[in-house]
């Protein structure tokens, strides 16, 4: 596997005792884009920030690119670009001004040519000579964009890079996060907006307090789980599937008064009709059917409060 | 080395300091001008010699190592600490630096500050008393040893503080009373024999006293016991510096 960041057994326990990440393993693919899932306090920006150097590991191993991040922490860094949640900028800095700054900072000499690309692929060209603190929060958080790839990196890290952003910028950077995956950057985005995920990802990965619950790629992950469900709600209950239908993968739910049954979306599947028939000559009726179409959302939700009993109310 | 980056950090420290001119070169030149008026020609005028030159002259190294000292402390002081509160500084703790490069670009630029403010008050020493520089070369050598010993203690304190209460108040405190008591505007020979032992365990005594020597041959301590002093505050400083680097203490959690 080309792994570009390598993640094993990775650990943080903050200094108020808080068990931030629990022994994460996980492997990013060269070229790939990556959604790091989760709710709020998970542990996504505390990932990212280990790998980039922000937050010391209390123990486990970092690697990017093969270097150690804390050993080779001039290699890795170098093949890094981050752009944090939070819009941090330097008010009294011209767009221009920073944007070099970055550049300057990541060890390579000036390219005017290239920063002017970069500013005028985010659209920032005609306000590079802009003081920060006159730029609204969409064209800082441009800026951050700028700062974060003035330095050509291999990989970027976009920690909830479209909270609070309008849809123009949200299209603009969905947009430039293709590009950049054409040109062969790994990037690796944390949000809790699932649309973006399932929009952009190849891969996903779920984490709840701390512990990666799930590595997937999208696809697999939305056939594997985002299937059709069928809910049959029977007119008596059920002690137990019967023998003749237990090649349906059936699920006995509501204490035998539903029968919930999965499928494929897509394809001519003809298992739905003979279930229905097999149902009748076993003399199961039922009163009520319905059907849902599970979006990574849902997913996303059961994973989650599967392991978070305190969430379940909130379903 | 990555040089890129000492240059980046080292003129954007600069620039802050171009943005700030006025108020940074005008305040310790128009502050100089009034303590040479007032203790200079007004009161120093009924001052008998120190050391063997007139009391106007025999301030101007006092002066000098008093707006060192401070303005190395809150240059680098600030320099660091600003972009902790506005959390800027990912950008400097996620970049491909080393601890080395981070003091060297932070420090050098606050010391570059203060020099040049110390070379300004110098001049507008020159127009009130008559000047006399005996030792230039050790003149140089314990500007710069200071600038920088300095501005390492305030790049520490800069990490060291999380608010700008604390910021103001370690100057406040600390820097500005032991510049005073450390015979910026007297020699220590003036004061009864307690005080005078006392007053040995006040740092910046040494560093006034060199910096006076190098100017006019005269000195409050031996001039090798303050270079000797001076060197060492500048290896304790370095220790922590690093010490607090290295741990990532209050930039890392």
């Amino acid at each position: 596997m080309h792994s570009v960041i390598s993640i094993s057994g990775l650990s943080k326990t903050y200094a108020s005792g808080f068990d931030a990440l629990k022994g994460v393993d996980l492997d990013i693919r060269r070229g790939e884009i990556f959604a790091l899932l989760g709710p709020n306090g998970a542990g996504k920006t505390t990932l990212i920030s280990i790998v980039c150097g922000l937050v010391n590991p209390s123990a486990g191993r970092v690697t990017v690119g093969g270097c150690d991040i804390i050993r080779d922490y001039r290699a890795a860094r170098a093949m890094i670009g981050l752009v944090p949640q939070e819009l941090t900028t330097d008010a009294f800095e011209t767009v221009w001004n920073t944007v070099s700054f970055s550049r300057g900072l990541f060890g390579k000499p000036p390219n005017p040519a290239y920063l002017e690309r970069l500013l005028q692929d985010l659209s920032l060209w005609n306000k590079k000579d802009n003081k920060l603190l006159t730029l609204s929060g969409g064209m800082k958080r441009r800026v951050l964009i700028a700062k974060a790839l003035s330095h050509e990196p291999q990989i970027l890290f976009l920690d909830e890079p479209t909270a609070g952003v309008d849809v123009e910028l949200r299209r603009d950077m969905w947009q430039l996060v293709r590009r950049l995956r054409d040109n062969g950057v790994t990037v690796i985005l944390t949000t809790h907006y699932i649309e973006e995920a399932e929009e952009m990802a190849d891969r996903i990965g779920v984490i709840t307090r701390g512990e990666l619950i799930l590595v997937e790629d999208k696809a697999t992950l939305m056939r594997k789980l985002g299937g059709k469900q069928l809910t049959l709600q029977l007119a008596a209950p059920l002690a137990q599937i019967p023998a003749a239908l237990s090649n349906y993968g059936l699920v006995l739910a509501k204490g035998g008064r539903e029968l919930v049954y999965h499928y494929e979306a897509e394809g001519e599947d003809s298992a739905l009709v003979d279930l229905l028939q097999e149902l009748a000559a076993a003399g199961i009726a039922f009163a009520d059917l319905h059907t849902t179409q599970r979006s990574l959302e849902d997913i996303f939700v059961s994973l989650v409060s599967e392991r978070e009993p305190g969430r379940e109310g909130a379903r | 080395m990555n040089w890129h980056a000492v240059r980046a950090i080292y003129l954007f420290e600069m620039a802050r300091t171009r943005r700030t001119l006025l108020q940074s070169v005008l305040a310790p030149v128009i502050t100089t001008s009034l303590y040479f008026v007032v203790f200079g020609s007004a009161i120093g005028a009924r001052i008998p010699e120190v050391g063997g030159v007139s009391y106007g002259a025999f301030l101007v190294p006092g002066l000098i190592m008093l707006n060192l000292l401070t303005q190395s402390v809150s240059n680098a002081s600030f320099g660091i600490f600003f972009p902790k509160f506005s959390r800027t500084i990912y950008e400097l703790l996620s970049a491909p630096v080393s601890h080395f490069e981070i003091v060297l670009s932070y420090v050098g630029a606050a010391a570059t500050k203060s020099i040049l403010l110390s070379v300004i008050i110098l001049a507008t020493a020159a127009f009130f008393v008559p000047l006399r520089i005996e030792h230039p070369l050790w003149m140089i050598g314990f500007l710069l040893l200071t600038a920088v010993s300095f501005s390492l203690l305030g790049f520490i304190l800069g990490i060291w503080a999380d608010n700008f209460e604390k910021l103001q108040l370690v100057p406040l405190l600390i820097i500005t009373p032991l510049t005073f008591l450390g015979g910026s505007f007297y020699s220590i020979d003036m004061l009864p024999p307690v005080w005078r032992t006392l007053t040995l365990f006040n740092p910046v005594v040494y560093l006034v006293s060199g910096f006076r020597w190098s100017f006019y041959g005269h000195a409050d301590v031996a001039v090798g016991i303050s270079l000797g002093m001076s060197m060492l505050f500048l290896a304790v400083f370095v220790v922590v510096a690093t010490w607090m680097l290295r741990t990532g203490y209050r930039l890392k959690p």
